[in-house]
């Protein structure tokens, strides 16, 4: 019996969305211009959310630590945002993609949130073509769609290389409406630093304004965490430099439950690791796999020659390449799911037929494709790519296959929230990547868009409502309360503490340390032992932070070394509750590999026996263990099956 | 590879800026402009001084947030690509490499390199968007639309509001910026309902907030790191002649 | 409907419809000085003269010419002021985009070819018409300003000959970018046809600047 309440309505799946906004509590318009929401974060969740609460009539506060609303990182998302619309008449359908998903997140995610989802996917596409996102289309006027990982049918629906980029300026243009309308009110270059409870619910932020350092409090009748995921505590990802765990990490503290944090997605197609001074990993994104072929050599003599430079690529013979994805899973190809196909190009570089300097590359290959359908196809489909990867590699990628290598993308975990996407601490809601409610234990590409969409333009704005209703004699919440003094203080003394260390270290290396321990033991492949000594390995990091870091300037200034400084110390204290999760969960499943839990053939190996729950810690104290708090996963309408792609 | 490094230092907005000289040494020619700048900042907080300001963010020249004036041009030695998209070997061993912050009048510096664009947001406050609000809007497929259009369209739309066409304009004109917004809109069904109070709405807040006015001389699309042509350009003429005239 | 007169835009348009009439009439204006070394005698050109300086169509046609270059002039500095005005700390290293080179000249060059017309109609059109020209007779009994002799007489000042030619060739400057730019004001931007525009700007640009600078050279070696 699970001890969360994920509130799921009852009824048959495909009514329960409908069931729940027929009954749910709605704020009449008059009472809407009463209550304040505080959103923190301008990606596609966040924005959406407070375009869409401002047009309602509410009063938003929108908070993002860029210059500019317009840069979350949702702008980075490139292949497209998945859709059932079934425009191709290839056999898809809500409950497909319902079905697909629920698949792909390797069975540990919910099923009536994932089902709405699916649901919410067609209503977002139109949204956007009202809004103006330019979409590819046919020469008839009509949609074009492409394919993804872990999908049979063609129900991806993209803008060039930048689809992200499109969506968010939607949302963005959207939300720059009501600020010009009045109902939204914009915070840029602020970050939130802590989330304030007042009797038990979210009642504000307190917030550093990065170009005056002043500490600004804001309050509210709901606070809406949309701030991304946490895949910067690895240090190298795709994600911005700027992406961090803070929000979510001190609303933990302040106690919502942080569901699933191992749960990590490591993007099979990212150009490689090249320099100890890198910082950030580029992705190319997923599309490719449409087109493009995974190989590496089959004969390690290949694989030296190739290192050295002695021959290229294309000289190598077609019998003499592994095309490994092909040879494994004939049903799928190159199109299975991320985790399965970053731990079978792992697989192949441990068993040393990594093609570069390093070892751990593996070539994609289009050139079938390019021979098949023509340069100018190819082209356009993926032209801008060509580009990113020729100016990071210094190799045109038209005449010699592109390298790639797995790296971190995505989080699933996240805070956790019901089917209203409330977290457990009341007045607190969580969307898009930073919840951890839809993907399981593995996203499908062109699914974070779908998700991130689905929660801002279409969920939040109602489920908001049932909890606002009751607060509608509740004044505006004032800022002078013991609570915000308290939190406010907190911290000042967290960044004073900082200035204090007085060490040698600039941050960014301590962060970088911990990226390598989180990479080694706590990324693709994890092992007991491994996750033990990351445990240790991740307090002796934090210890020494705290003794070492040097932090310049001050706090009354735009200070880098500062902001840097603060999400690390947070990202300190995640890793190890991720290592700690990883560790609980004795299976294999999605983005989760243990190596003691694999079949013969090295595929995953799940226990739906004891593990199909979704595992959410409890923040008790910083020295005491955080506690497990489960949600049991309850298939009512799906066949629980061993995952496969074959 | 080593070089010497001229830097546009500003404590705030307030204070008078000057350039500073760095020497830096054994940069591998694949490190990135940025991570060049994080090695100087790594070695600048070891020493305990002031590590350099500047604007980034995803570095994979999508979020428009890195800016830098590189050697007399915005992003730096290469076309069509983003500050974090260069790399160090498009330098020269031994060079010396002179950076500035964008210069505009709208474009106020607020430390070192990193300035203020919020003008770009206020001039897309003003009309930058489709009036639709969530909901109620027919199904995707109900207006089919021109592919050649919707190339057009994506062509506008793939601007990233970084700046460098105000920071490369010899009058620090924001056209380029706001016809490609206004272009990307005009060019979709959905967006020609509103065409003629977007262009006037957002040409007005242009002007207002100080930007110079368009000589055609084209710096900015030679700059752009998204190559937006100046046929969007031609195009916001056009869209605002049709405005005040209709 | 105001705003064409004080926006960026609408300024930009009333320059490049004064600019695009203006280039029309430097045509005319060509047309007939060429007259003068086409011809043995100054007669042509006077008569052609006497034509624009009496006909009454002409005579409106001049009121909107001034009209123009008032509005070109005045525009282009406004322009121009808000322009500066717009960066007020420049950079040190001067921005070397490829652009349109002359473009970035447009207020110097217009500089000069403002300091040449005043001269130019000191020395012509107001000697004409408020001074006391000198004054020819022709076989059918016309009275009229001896414009062709006045001109000739100048053109065998080697000083002035150079003064002029320069004048010219800033001129030619300021049309390589002003011809091609008024179409791209006036929105008149196209895959093919842009090119086109850009062409014919060179061509005119030449037909300009050599017939221009072939009179006076034909005249001071004749």
């Amino acid at each position: 019996m699970s001890v969360l309440n994920a509130k799921i309505p009852s009824g048959p799946l495909e009514q329960k969305w409908s069931y729940y906004r027929a009954h749910q509590n709605l704020v009449s318009p008059a009472n809407k211009k009463k209550l304040d929401v505080i959103v923190v974060g301008t990606g596609l969740g966040g924005a959406s959310a407070a375009a869409s609460l401002g047009e309602l009539g509410f009063r938003v506060k929108a908070f993002c630590y860029q210059d500019s609303p317009r840069r979350a990182h949702s702008i980075a998302a490139q292949g497209g945002i998945n859709a059932a619309k079934n425009y191709q008449n290839d056999g898809d359908s809500v409950y497909r993609l319902f079905y697909d998903t629920i698949k792909g997140g390797d069975y540990r995610s919910r099923e009536a949130n994932v089902y709405r989802l699916a649901e919410l996917s067609g209503p977002i596409i139109d949204q956007c073509v009202a809004q103006g996102v330019p979409f590819a289309r046919e020469y008839g006027g009509l949609l074009e769609n492409r394919s993804f990982g872990g999908a049979l049918v063609s129900r991806t629906f993209y803008a060039r290389g930048q689809t992200g980029q499109q969506l968010l300026l939607g949302a963005y243009s959207a939300m720059m409406r009501q600020v010009h309308l009045g109902t939204v009110e914009l915070y840029t270059r602020h970050e939130m630093l802590e989330l304030v409870v007042v009797d038990g619910r979210a009642r504000g932020i307190i917030a550093r304004n990065l170009v005056t350092g002043a500490i600004e409090r804001f309050s509210a009748h709901a606070v809406v965490l949309a701030t991304g995921g946490y895949g910067n505590v690895f240090y190298l990802s795709t994600n911005a430099m700027g992406s961090n765990a803070t929000a979510i990490w001190r609303a933990y503290k302040k106690g919502a439950l942080f569901a699933n944090p191992c749960f990590t997605q490591i993007h099979p197609t990212c150009i490689p690791v090249h320099g100890e001074y890198q910082s950030k990993l580029t992705l190319m994104s997923e599309s490719l796999r449409n087109d493009g072929r995974i190989w590496v050599p089959r004969k390690k003599e290949d694989v030296e020659k190739i290192r050295k430079k002695l021959i290229r690529a294309r000289d190598i013979p077609e019998e003499d390449r592994d095309y490994y994805l092909e040879r494994r899973y004939p049903a799928y190809g190159n199109l299975v799911p991320r985790d399965v196909a970053s731990r079978a190009a792992k697989e192949r570089c441990d068993a040393g037929f990594g093609v570069n300097e390093t070892g751990l590359a593996v070539f994609l290959d289009l050139s079938d494709s390019i021979k098949r359908l023509g340069k100018k196809v190819i082209d356009e489909r993926y032209g801008n790519l060509f580009q990113i990867y020729e100016k990071i590699m210094d190799e045109n990628p038209w005449e010699n296959p592109m390298m790639i290598y797995p790296a971190v993308h995505y989080t699933m975990g996240g805070l956790w929230v019901d089917y209203e996407l409330q977290s457990t601490i009341p007045g607190l809601f969580v969307l898009g990547e930073a919840n951890f409610s839809d993907h399981g234990a593995n996203r499908l590409g062109a699914s974070a868009l779908m998700q991130g969409l689905a929660d801002g333009y279409f969920i939040l704005p109602y489920t908001i409502q049932n909890y606002l209703a009751d607060q509608i004699k509740v004044p505006r919440i004032s800022v002078q309360s013991d609570e915000f003094a308290l939190a406010e203080k907190q911290t000042r003394e967290r960044i004073e503490r900082l200035f204090s260390v007085g060490g040698k270290t600039p941050s960014e290396r301590l962060h970088r340390e911990l990226g390598k321990v989180m990479w080694e033991y706590v990324g693709m492949s994890r092992t007991k032992e491994g996750l033990e000594k990351a445990i240790q390995m991740i307090r002796d990091l934090r210890e020494n932070f705290w003794k070492d870091v040097k932090v310049t300037g001050s706090n009354d200034e735009l200070n880098p070394e500062l902001e840097k400084a603060l999400r690390i110390a947070d990202f300190l204290e995640l890793g190890e509750l991720m290592a700690r999760d990883a560790l609980h969960r004795n299976e294999s499943c999605g983005g989760h590999f243990r190596e003691e839990y694999q079949t013969e053939e090295g595929e995953a190996k799940r226990n739906d026996q004891d593990y199909m729950y979704v595992a959410a810690w409890k923040f008790l104290g910083d020295d005491r263990e955080p506690e497990l708090v489960k949600e049991d996963l309850e298939y009512e309408f799906i066949e629980v099956k061993a995952r496969s792609y074959k | 590879m080593d070089f010497t490094l001229k830097i546009w230092r500003q404590k705030d907005a307030a204070s008078r800026g000057r350039f500073v000289t760095y020497h830096l040494e054994g940069i591998s020619p694949d490190c990135s402009f940025l991570e060049m700048l994080d090695i100087l900042n790594d070695q600048l907080v070891q020493k305990g001084e002031d590590p350099v300001a500047f604007d980034h963010d995803c570095r994979e020249g999508i979020c428009g947030a890195c800016s830098l004036y590189i050697n007399g041009r915005p992003h730096g030695p290469d076309d069509a690509i983003t500050t974090c998209q260069l790399h160090m070997r498009r330098f020269r061993d031994g060079d010396t490499i002179v950076v500035e912050p964008w210069r505009a009048k709208a474009f106020p510096v607020i430390k070192d390199l990193i300035v203020d664009r919020s003008a770009f947001d206020k001039i897309i406050q003003a009309g930058g968007y489709i009036s639709v609000n969530t909901g109620g809007v027919p199904d995707a497929n109900t207006i089919p639309i021109q592919k050649e259009h919707a190339d057009i369209a994506m062509d506008a739309a793939a601007c990233i509001g970084c700046g460098a066409c105000v920071a490369a304009c010899k009058n620090a004109s924001a056209m380029l910026f706001v016809s490609a917004k206004v272009s990307h809109l005009s060019m979709l069904p959905q967006g020609k309902i509103e065409a003629a109070r977007r262009v006037k709405a957002m040409l007005e807040e242009m002007d207002r907030l100080g930007f110079g006015n368009c000589s055609n001389t084209g710096a900015c699309e030679a700059e752009c790191p998204k190559q937006i042509s100046l046929s969007h350009i031609a195009r916001l003429n056009r869209e605002y002649f049709k405005a005040i005239l209709g | 409907m105001s705003s064409i007169f004080t926006s960026s835009v609408g300024k930009k348009l009333m320059m490049s419809l004064a600019g695009l009439f203006l280039i029309v009439f430097l045509l005319v204006h060509l047309g007939i000085n060429l007259l003068l070394i086409l011809y043995n005698s100054p007669e042509t050109y006077n008569r052609a003269a006497h034509f624009m300086q009496t006909n009454i169509l002409i005579k409106i046609i001049e009121i909107v010419l001034f009209g123009g270059f008032f509005l070109h002039m005045i525009y282009g500095v406004i322009v121009q002021i808000e322009n500066w005005l717009s960066r007020p700390k420049g950079y040190r290293v001067a921005n070397y985009s490829q652009t349109s080179f002359f473009s970035r000249f447009m207020i110097h060059t217009a500089a000069i070819i403002f300091v040449f017309l005043v001269i130019h109609l000191l020395d012509f059109y107001f000697k004409a018409k408020f001074g006391e020209p000198k004054l020819v007779t022709y076989s059918d009994g016309k009275e009229m300003v001896d414009f062709g002799s006045m001109i000739i007489a100048k053109f065998h000042l080697p000083g002035f000959v150079i003064g002029y030619i320069l004048a010219i060739l800033f001129l030619g400057f300021h049309l390589l970018h002003g011809f091609q730019s008024a179409f791209q004001t006036l929105g008149l931007n196209h895959k093919t046809y842009t090119p086109v525009v850009k062409a014919l700007g060179i061509i005119y640009t030449l037909v300009v600047v050599s017939g221009f600078t072939a009179i006076p050279l034909v005249i001071y070696f004749d």
